[in-house]
């Protein structure tokens, strides 16, 4: 985390990011039983944002991005993602979730299936695409994560760092609109990171909307264009990378960014 | 080279080492028994006393073996023979007994000039699941494996052809109902097909078979119940027991992990009724309280009301055992499906029940091993089973008063084959599905 695993001298200026609002949230809140893991969270995150979620472990930050797909149910408050609002109705959820594409810290590949077959599950029996045209769109993502040869081996096979990056292709197979990112390159070894943090840049390049909650500053860096640093349940602190890291202004933020960058 | 490094860098390896072959094992016949049979004084004390335990035994069974007679009619002709041969006192297992009854442990006291429908039947059996248990098996074959349960049926009752055929068709009814039914709701779907199969086979099987036997009268000869027994009781019992089991376990597992709290709830009580009550309670409430509950006249066969208890006490045990398996799951399997949007019925069906049935293998077909033993108690209802109903039987006739040993050891000798067949299998099942490998 002291390292950069790559220089902040993206070129930037082709990710754009629109007027269009890809998800709304308004005063949402969540508990756990008694404990108030969100607090009044408001968010509205724009087309092709790339939006690094930061903070102290407990601080509720995967929980937030885990509500927008419906993965965690919240209490109160208000979530729009595209346009349709996250209900209790489980079309609206199944809706929400064909058009987000999630990333876990511990890939959560099928280990019984193939990858083609990881890949290929969803878009067959959710998008309803005929096998052969799953297929294709599989093998046109396993070679953007440059991984084709593997295709036909199991998970179990694979290192961590090509698990993660078949689990990024897993999503993009069902051609979703926005990414979450939870912790994705947490469980890696340091080696790899490198490999999983390229397929993620290349895909920010490509105007994805993303949310991603991790640890790696230097990705944030280089890629997000706006960070959001939460502690307790709230967003404390948000800006653009280069006043979030420079100048921060709240004490959470300085102390975290010390903790975190300092030694 | 090494030079150049060693005056910069305390250490630096400038060749790398090449794998070489492990030493040379340590095994041979003298090792082996040196290091697991006499490695100590204790130890050595241990294998001479299991040898003289192990000498003991044969010693004193060998014999009996060793004048074994087939060539009897009766108890009393046996012992004769071994006493003519092997002299006063000698002991001698009659295997007389099975030369003289087998057809009885194997069919019972089916007609034997219907014993091809048996046979039959149960080569089919290999044919039905083959497709199912092996992937050598042609995968087209599988068209059979639903058929075969009816056309089993209808081979060993026999009589007319239609009732089989109505009761297949009241699930192919239940299929079309639930398709259409589950547009608005999966468990409504269920719900409403099996509400209409059974509606069909409680008022429209039997009027309709014979309207059809009438016009087109299509059977072979009937044999009733009473008539099954010895093997061909247990295998009926075990076969079928063990084919609906298996789904009805699975649905259970998934009630019980049911967020709904009525299914919940009621998969909950059938799991922990069914599975404290002893097997025994079951059958006698197969055998005699059904009686008062049924509308008085109706024929419920009793084969048929023993394999619906057998496969409600197995389903509650295997519910369990998959209930293990799905808890072994990790939770990001099931938030995996979530996330790519699958629908509980299809993430259970692609994802979590393939995974979590495998896991669960041993202890099912453990259960599965049970259950077919088990099939022996209803030998208490009064059923001929090959353990206690058959040798009763054949003991009942005075010449062969008195055999005890015999009967048994043949009908453990097959349970053992037959069991041993399945845990076979379930090893090589789980040899196949292994996908840990690195």
């Amino acid at each position: 985390m002291t390292e950069p695993h790559f220089d902040a001298n993206i070129d930037r200026s082709h990710m754009t990011v629109s007027d269009e609002v890809a998800i709304q949230i308004e005063n949402m809140n969540k508990w756990y039983g008694q404990f108030h893991v969100l607090r009044d969270i408001d968010l509205t995150v724009q087309r092709g944002e790339r939006i690094v979620i930061a903070g102290p472990s407990g601080s509720g930050k995967s929980t937030l991005i885990r509500c927008i797909n419906r993965l965690e149910e919240h209490q109160a408050g208000k979530i729009v993602v595209d346009g349709i609002e996250l209900t209790n109705d489980l079309k609206n959820i199944d809706k929400i979730r064909r058009e987000v594409g999630m990333v876990f810290q511990h890939f959560n590949l099928f280990p019984h299936l193939t990858i083609l077959e990881n890949l290929t599950l969803a878009p067959i029996w959710v998008r309803k695409t005929p096998k052969k045209e799953a297929i294709e769109t599989a093998m046109h993502f396993l070679e953007k994560v440059k991984i084709p040869e593997q295709a036909d081996k199991y998970p179990g096979q694979l290192s961590g760092g090509q698990q993660q990056r078949v689990a990024i292709a897993r999503s993009l197979c069902m051609k979703p609109r926005i990414m979450l990112f939870d912790e994705p390159t947490s469980a890696l070894d340091p080696e790899m990171i490198k490999e999983v943090l390229d397929t993620m840049i290349e895909l920010a390049e490509e105007g994805m909307t993303m949310l991603c909650v991790t640890h790696e500053m230097g990705f944030a860096q280089a890629v997000a264009n706006r960070v959001i640093f939460m502690a307790d349940g709230q967003i404390v602190e948000q800006n653009n990378p280069h006043d979030f890291f420079n100048n921060p202004q709240s004490e959470r933020t300085k102390q975290f960014l010390s903790q975190i960058l300092g030694h | 080279m090494s030079d150049t490094h060693a005056q910069s860098v305390a250490y630096v390896r400038d060749t790398m080492l090449d794998p070489k072959p492990a030493p040379a094992s340590q095994s041979g016949a003298i090792q082996w028994l040196r290091e697991n049979l006499f490695s100590g004084w204790l130890n050595t004390l241990l294998t001479i006393l299991g040898i003289l335990a192990i000498y003991g035994f044969f010693s004193h069974f060998y014999a009996w073996f060793l004048h074994g007679v087939w060539n009897a009619n009766s108890l009393a002709e046996c012992r004769q023979i071994i006493t003519t041969e092997y002299g006063d006192g000698a002991t001698g297992a009659c295997w007389g007994v099975i030369r003289d009854r087998w057809h009885q442990f194997i069919f019972g006291f089916y007609p034997p000039e219907l014993y091809w429908r048996p046979i039959l039947t149960f080569l089919l059996l290999f044919a039905a699941v083959g497709p199912v248990l092996f992937q050598w098996v042609p995968r087209k074959l599988i068209w059979f494996t639903p058929i075969y349960p009816f056309l089993a049926v209808w081979l060993l009752w026999g009589g007319s052809i239609w009732g089989p055929v109505l009761v297949a068709l009241g699930f192919v009814l239940a299929f079309v109902v639930f398709n259409y039914v589950a547009r608005f709701g999966t468990i409504g779907g269920f719900a409403a097909g099996a509400i209409v199969a059974i509606l069909f086979w409680l008022f429209g099987v039997s009027p309709l078979a014979g309207v059809l036997h009438a016009i087109i009268p299509l059977g072979i000869e009937p044999v009733e119940s009473a008539k099954f027994g010895g093997f061909l009781l247990a295998i009926t019992l075990g076969a079928g027991g063990i084919a609906m089991s298996l789904p009805l376990g699975v649905i259970l597992a998934l009630g019980r992990q049911s967020d709904m709290f009525l299914i919940r709830t009621f998969s909950v009580i059938f799991i922990e009724f069914i599975r404290g009550v002893p097997l025994i309670t079951l059958l006698f409430v197969a055998s005699l309280l059904l009686n008062y509950f049924l509308p008085p006249g109706t024929n419920f066969d009793i084969i048929l009301r023993v394999m619906i208890l057998v496969t409600m006490f197995a389903a509650a045990y295997i519910a369990e055992v998959i209930r293990g398996g799905l808890a072994a799951l990790p939770r990001g399997q099931y938030e995996a499906a979530d996330a790519l949007g699958l629908d509980y019925w299809k993430a259970q069906r692609l994802i979590i029940l393939p995974q979590a049935l495998k896991i669960s293998i041993p202890g099912i077909v453990s259960t599965f091993i049970g259950m077919f033993k088990d099939t022996t108690l209803v030998a208490f209802v009064g059923l001929f089973d090959p353990l206690k109903g058959i040798p009763d039987f054949i003991r009942a006739d005075f010449a062969w008063k008195g055999i005890y040993w015999e009967p048994f050891i043949f009908v453990g000798a097959i349970f053992f084959i037959l069991n041993f067949a399945m845990s076979r299998y379930s090893m090589y099942l789980e040899n196949r599905l292994k996908r840990d490998h690195r």
